[in-house]
């Protein structure tokens, strides 16, 4: 798909309007280059599997502060992440192509505490969050795909709505 | 084998999901960030001429590479590193489940809510197709989910994803504190 097509005519703008987890690497990277992603993924999805972070009783177990694994996975994820983005400017880190990682401050706006409370009352509900939901599918949940088509939806949805809705 | 087939305990799969985001920075100068792959799909399928749609998402398409790996990780995990034990979560949860009707604590998830025999049920409309549709819904307007606001955005100390996190947490509070004890009464 799309090796004859030039992608630069087709659309008019290079990224998102505010895309919240951009693509800053100028070296393009083709099909094979983006296998990189997919085994990423992979040893994600196996964490999450193997953490039991897809589990609806876990996410339960969290909202009722039953127990410490979640607040423990998610605390501690936060603070590798934290020392790693200190290092990395500190150090001044490149990327592996040698380019300057490239860090996106985050604007304030209603969205995010309006939308953030709709997707807690449906994360409660799913007992997933977005990456759940594609490792819930893999783990021999099939009937989730309904439940990530619909929230493929709601994301549709946001997109038409979008300029009525306060932010 | 024996180690890997165990459940991991928080303080292995914490760290190790922090690592992806120095992971995905050094390797292609990515942000983490997982509800932008349901935006790219919309764009991909079904711009609709709607100017949020309406770019290059094949430049982002290293996104749905990354979803995809989730969903096979998520494939090896659970038919070769499995564990065959129930999920061990706490006995009070255990407790307070089976008060309000669940009765299957075999697998990572309970038959009673989620399978294709309650997905035209009320319970599985809304449990399901609603709660699908607000975690679609509700990331987008957030501008992020867990791992881009929660993970990634707290990990760049910013403090919108600090409040986009706090959102998240009391949405999903409210939720089973205070909705779920009415809404299990419709089943």
């Amino acid at each position: 798909m799309g090796k004859e097509l030039n992608e630069q005519e087709e659309f008019v703008i290079e990224h998102p309007i505010e895309c919240e987890s951009p693509n800053e690497l100028h070296t393009s990277e083709r099909f094979i280059g983006n296998l990189k992603y997919l085994v990423i993924g992979i040893l994600f999805g196996i964490v999450f599997v193997k953490a039991e972070i897809i589990s609806w009783f876990r996410i339960q177990e969290m909202f009722r502060l039953q127990s410490f694994h979640m607040y423990g996975i998610i605390g501690s994820a936060v603070v590798v992440g934290i020392i790693s983005i200190f290092l990395i400017k500190k150090l001044n880190i490149k990327t592996l192509s040698g380019e300057k990682v490239v860090f996106h401050d985050k604007t304030f706006n209603k969205g995010q505490i309006i939308g953030g409370l709709i997707f807690g009352l449906g994360w409660a509900l799913t007992g997933a969050c977005p990456g759940p939901l594609f490792a819930q599918i893999g783990a021999g949940f099939p009937v989730i795909a309904i439940t990530l088509l619909s929230a493929i939806v709601g994301t549709w949805v946001y997109g038409y709505f979008r300029d009525k809705l306060p932010h | 084998m024996e180690i890997v087939k165990q459940p991991w305990p928080w303080y292995i799969a914490g760290p190790l999901i922090g690592l992806v985001v120095p992971a995905l920075l050094l390797i292609g100068n990515k942000s983490f960030g997982i509800s932008s792959s349901l935006r790219h799909i919309c764009s991909a399928c079904l711009p609709a001429k709607l100017p949020y749609f309406n770019y290059n998402w094949r430049k982002e398409s290293w996104n749905l590479f990354f979803v995809t790996g989730i969903a096979l990780g998520g494939f090896i995990a659970a038919f070769f590193l499995s564990n065959p034990t129930p999920v061990a979560i706490s006995s009070s949860t255990v407790t307070d489940l089976k008060a309000i009707g669940i009765t299957d604590f075999s697998h990572l998830m309970p038959a009673d809510i989620f399978s294709f025999d309650q997905l035209f049920t009320l319970k599985g409309l809304v449990f399901m197709i609603l709660g699908g549709f607000m975690v679609g819904f509700g990331t987008r307007y957030a501008g992020g989910c867990t791992s881009g606001h929660a993970i990634m955005g707290l990990s760049n100390l910013q403090w919108p994803s600090l409040i986009a996190t706090l959102s998240f947490m009391v949405g999903g509070f409210a939720m089973t504190w205070f909705i779920f004890p009415y809404l299990f009464k419709l089943f």
